[in-house]
């Protein structure tokens, strides 16, 4: 269970340094009245919907190391058989990388026809729309290019891991065989689902970035999807190094 | 006023139940009694801190309920005051954590003199087996598990040759001399639970787990399983005897060993090594 | 007073927070059934939590039918009864008191609480309740199927889960109930998201986190360890369901069932157990916490006087919440794991007492030099200090690791968890709806009922696990429908047991009253105004009862003060609320 503790210390170390802004040894009996506590100085910066995607990359996170600390406990077992990773996995991790990239580079795109810097705020919050530019038309191909490069590599990936899978199980490496078999399919097949999952958010932008939505929603739209295949790019990379036999648990090695 | 009363009769209660409850323990087998002091010790202080803590509950409400012209006191906090407290409930702690600790290390530290009892767990039955002459117990696999060989014993380690197998309800312990309990199972969790014995261990198929003994006292006593393990789980009985070192060596000399049940094509070359080597 | 920091008006705009664009329902399908206001949402849960938990209920009695009078219902067999114990477990402790604390109290209380016009993400929010809802037909479909629903335990331990051995592991019992869990554990993640992002960015000008009421603190780090702790319990479930419909071997080791030798393989038990418990050890905080929170209040208010130790009681919420999760293998002292674990997990459980018992010591102390109003709901608070606290110090035995070893597996064990999670946290769920039906409904539960409900089920759950513990004190394991003939149990613990069973069916039968009363109050309950309990917390402050659609009117409220200003020296009422900028006279709100 060392990698999940490891994962849940790095958690505790982002909460307690956000609750030390809370201002938890203050005495809120004595600060009331007419002094008005501006609540918003403690309130984090980004958006609700980024606030909520990093909540939910913790839970995702959290799940794979669950899932790399069983790995890890079961592979210091005797009956582990290292499973030979197919080659069509090195050509899938480079197509997760260039879904990365695209997204990345459709959110600069985006982020360059960024008139919302220039809107103005209106007294009862929010932003003058009235003049907002719409997407320009160039800079609308640039991102739209970008998201279908985006969304149709990851697809290649989900069909490149299938390929894997078909490859190591006509190879005699089956599910129940070896647990390294079963771990091998299980991390990346649930991997597989969060990238399908993703592609749903991303069918939903690449709607949004057709149809008339505003500059700003689309930039928040892109930077969500862009944030969430980063994750997952990193995810993929440490399963590469765990099912490379590379990890290990220092806890239980050190058991055996 | 009702509610005053109400909290004084729990603790009131609860102390008397405790206090004239028929419902002990069973009187122990083994050198744990020191567990019995635990809880013992445990019982003292949690009982004292329940009454403490509701009867001063129930002397607020006494004193402080709700009358014309009541104003409550205004008080956030009192650093003091929950600092004591603080301090106070961590030595309670301490003491109940330190003592347990000792006795968890004495209790998973077995006595090199120990003989070993290997216990095997099937649903739904229990079976034993002896080290024998030789002192070792042999190798075994749930692989080989068959019924010629119901423990599964190696039929090509010269040690298993000697294995007292018993494959019935009924071990026998001889009193005053510890004994470590190799516990496994052939298919599903068990646990090997003997109340007088307080000591008890899951069985895990797939490993082999242990706690140990020392017979304090002649009797017999029933076995039951502690891990639900299906639907026969509760008729997973069986019995254990506690004997003098006389009537456990005439025990033992009934029972028979792995090359005497093991129909005579599985006997190895193997020799069976007579003295304890 | 160094920590307070004036600003002026010159970079605030009045109402500095951005107002959520609300999603306005027009048919009576957005409105009541598919709705994504969080009120709405908070009722869908509660209405289903509770009957769920009135099956569950109806198993308990079954149960306590075959412990009290064994061989007198020929329909209770071994099978029968397993499957009605765990059903019960799992039901009670996941689908009723998680989902109701959570979704259901978390979802009305928490925008309400903060100055929120509803959650962050409605239609996340939306979804999360029809999945939970999925999940309980999943579950309630498992009892229907051939085979039956599992009996493996709520705790689901393999090899013995997917054996046959074991009832429902053949058919679909069993593969209902994980996928049953599955679906709650991603519905809830959705709900859980709305629920720490919502208290994280929703909170109205002047809410700073010190100024949030202790239920919300409570929910908050609630959620925060379920969507922390569910991941394991969906891992342990993905696993299990592989091993039973795919045949690997996760969990299952070579084993020779029955004379069979079977095909599985190296798998190892005791990692399930591991998995199950670093969620299920935090999932007992996930529905105590809420109750800490929640019954702070409810003392609070009736006893007109703030909750003593504000501070404290916040540090030992966030610190109980993370001691959580280093505390899980207590559950495991006899699994036959390393014994060194056992030197580490008992340290950290017997740690946890400590911040604990300060949270019992605060609560007995607000009451000190209070002005104490015996409601109902503070009679369910006074019955929730008891026996959370007889049901603590019986955790002290179980969590000593040596101590532990003669007292696991037996009714110990079911009386301890039963005292600390069944009896005390419904306590405070009994508590909270008399409190917060009146804001819901606009009426007032009926009292003399209400009283009665509180002595018969608060004398009666004392009646029923007090006296269990010394059941398992004598020895007698958990588990088992019937106690055959074992010469170590005198023949007084069967009549022991038949008393307990007949307290349980009392207590059964009193909560009849509570419901009738739940839905007789709808029409026939007295008018209760905005504010019945005189109460400081933003909730108590809207311009509506029931709250409309939005919560607060026009304008969102503006927070001056921490919500525990009751019986304030040179106030001119004993209460003052918490958008009150004055010393007592209430601020109109727009309508």
């Amino acid at each position: 269970m060392t990698t999940v503790l490891v994962f849940l210390l790095i958690v505790s170390s982002v909460s307690i340094w956000w609750l030390s802004k809370q201002r938890l040894t203050s005495k809120p009996w004595l600060q009331s009245g007419l002094e008005i506590f501006d609540g918003h100085a403690d309130q984090i910066r980004s958006s609700k919907p980024k606030v909520g995607l990093i909540v939910f990359l913790g839970i995702i996170g959290m799940f794979f190391s669950l899932l790399i600390s069983g790995n890890l406990m079961r592979q210091e077992v005797t009956d582990w058989r290292q499973v030979p990773l197919p080659n069509i996995l090195w050509i899938n991790t480079e197509l997760l990388i260039i879904s990365s990239l695209c997204l990345h580079f459709a959110l600069v795109a985006a982020r360059k026809n960024d008139a919302s810097l220039f809107l103005k705020k209106l007294p009862q919050g929010g932003s003058d729309l009235s003049n907002i530019e719409m997407i320009k038309p160039s800079v609308k191909r640039a991102v739209k290019n970008r998201l279908r490069l985006a969304t149709f590599t990851s697809i290649a990936f989900l069909a490149g891991q299938m390929i894997a899978w078909k490859e190591l199980s006509n190879s005699g490496f089956q599910l129940t065989g070896n647990p390294a078999n079963s771990f091998f399919y299980l991390l990346t097949g649930i991997h597989g689902l969060h990238i399908l999952g993703g592609l749903v958010a991303l069918g939903r932008t690449m709607l949004g970035s057709w149809l008339q939505i505003t500059q700003e929603k689309l930039m928040a739209r892109i930077e969500l999807c862009a944030f969430y295949w980063h994750f997952l790019l990193v995810v993929w990379l440490v399963l590469l190094v765990v099912m490379l036999g590379w990890a290990h648990d220092p806890f239980i090695s050190s058991h055996h | 006023m009702a509610v005053v009363i109400l909290l004084v009769l729990v603790v009131l209660g609860s102390v008397l139940f405790h206090v004239f409850s028929p419902w002990w323990w069973t009187e122990i087998a083994t050198n744990w009694s020191v567990i019995d002091d635990m809880i013992s010790v445990t019982f003292w202080i949690t009982g004292a801190v329940f009454a403490a803590v509701i009867l001063f509950m129930a002397y607020c409400i006494f004193k402080f309920q709700h009358t014309e012209g009541r104003v409550a006191a205004y008080e956030p906090e009192n650093n003091k005051l929950e600092i004591w407290l603080t301090i106070i409930t961590s030595l309670g702690i301490t003491a109940l954590l330190v003592p347990g600790l000792v006795v968890w290390f004495q209790f998973v530290t077995v006595p090199g003199i120990a003989t070993e009892v290997e216990v095997l767990a099937q649903q739904w039955y229990w079976s034993y087996r002896l080290p024998g002459k030789d002192g070792k117990l042999g190798m075994v696999d749930n692989r080989l598990i068959s019924n010629e060989n119901p423990l599964g014993i190696n039929p090509n380690d010269p040690y298993g040759q000697d294995d007292v197998v018993i494959d019935s309800d009924a071990l026998h312990l001889p009193i005053g001399k510890p004994i470590k309990m190799l516990l496994r199972s052939a298919d599903v969790l068990h646990d090997y639970y003997v109340p007088e014995f307080r000591a008890k261990m899951d069985m895990v198929p797939g490993m082999v787990t242990y706690f140990w003994i020392e017979p304090t006292r002649t009797g017999e006593f029933d076995v039951l399983c502690a891990e639900l393990c299906g639907t026969g789980h509760y008729m997973m009985s069986g019995k254990v005897f506690i004997d003098t070192q006389e009537d456990y060596e005439l025990w033992l000399l009934e029972q028979l060993t792995f090359a005497e049940i093991s129909p005579s094509e599985n006997l190895s070359t193997a020799t069976v090594v007579a003295d304890g080597n | 007073m160094a920590d307070i920091h004036t600003k002026t008006d010159e970079h605030i705009t009045p109402t500095e927070v951005a107002e959520v664009e609300l999603y306005h329902a027009t048919s009576f399908w957005t409105k009541y059934i598919f709705s994504q206001d969080a009120k709405v949402i908070a009722i869908q849960y509660s209405i289903v939590a509770i009957a769920i938990g009135f099956v569950a209920l109806a198993l308990s009695s079954l149960i306590r039918l075959q412990l009290g009078f064994p061989h007198l219902f020929e329909f209770i067999t071994p099978e029968t009864y397993y499957q009605f114990v765990t059903m019960h477990g799992m039901i009670m402790v996941v689908y009723l008191l998680t989902a109701l604390f959570l979704g259901g109290f978390g979802n009305y209380l928490i925008p309400l609480m903060i100055g929120a016009r509803d959650m962050v993400f409605p239609y996340v929010n939306m979804l999360s309740f029809w999945i939970y809802f999925l999940a309980v037909i999943v579950l309630v479909v498992s009892f229907f199927v051939p085979g039956g629903p599992t009996g493996a335990g709520w705790t689901l331990y393999p090899p013995q889960a997917i054996l046959s051995g074991t009832p429902g592991s053949q058919g679909a019992g069993i593969i209902l109930m994980l996928a049953s869990l599955a679906l709650f554990i991603i519905g809830f993640t959705m709900g859980g998201l709305n629920y720490v992002v919502t208290v994280l960015q929703g909170r109205t000008r002047g809410m700073t986190m010190m100024r949030l009421p202790l239920t919300i603190w409570g929910i908050f780090t609630a959620t925060v360890l379920a969507l922390l702790a569910f991941p394991a319990l969906l891992v342990a479930t993905v696993m299990m369901l592989f091993d039973r419909v795919l045949g690997t071997s996760f969990f299952m080791p070579s084993l020779i069932e029955f004379g069979e030798h079977l095909s599985y393989g190296g798998g190892s038990p005791i990692m399930f157990q591991h998995l199950f418990w670093f969620f299920g050890h935090p999932e007992v905080y996930i529905v105590a916490l809420p109750a800490f929170g929640i019954v702070s209040d409810l003392i609070s208010v009736n006893a007109r006087k703030n909750i003593f130790g504000y501070r404290m009681m916040v540090w030992a919420i966030v610190g109980i919440g993370g001691l959580s999760f280093i505390v899980w293998a207590h559950h495991m002292y006899v699994s036959g794991m390393h014994p060194f674990f056992g030197f580490f997990f008992a340290t950290t459980t017997l740690i946890i007492a400590v911040p604990t018992a300060i949270k019992v010591y605060n609560w007995v102390l607000t009451l000190w030099r209070g002005d104490i109003h015996l409601t109902t709901p503070m009679l369910f608070s006074i019955g929730f200090i008891v026996t959370f606290v007889n049901g603590g110090l019986t955790g002290l035995f179980l969590g000593n690791v040596v101590v532990d070893v003669p007292l696991s597996d037996t009714m110990f064990v079911v009386a301890h968890f039963h005292m600390v999670m069944g009896v005390a946290p419904v306590m405070v769920i009994m508590g909270a709806i008399y409190h917060w039906y009146p804001k819901i409904t606009g009426r007032m539960l009926n009292d003399a009922m209400g009283k009665f409900h509180f002595w018969v089920t608060f004398v009666g759950s004392y009646l029923i696990f007090f006296p269990m513990h010394y059941v398992g004190l004598v020895g007698v394991p958990r588990r088992y429908p019937e106690l055959g003939d074992a010469a170590f149990i005198p023949e007084s613990v069967a009549t022991l047991n038949a008393f307990i069973s007949i307290s349980a069916f009392v207590v059964g039968f009193a909560q009849i009253v509570f419901l009738y009363n739940l839905i007789r109050s709808i029409r026939n309950g007295k008018h209760a105004g905005s504010n019945p309990w005189r109460a400081t917390t933003l909730e108590w402050q809207t311009a509506q009862t029931p709250p409309g659609h939005g919560n607060f009117g026009d304008e969102l409220p503006i927070v001056y003060r921490w919500p525990y200003d009751y019986s304030v020296p040179g106030a001119s009422v004993d209460f003052i609320a918490q958008n009150d900028p004055g010393t007592g006279a209430k601020p109109e709100t727009t309508s």
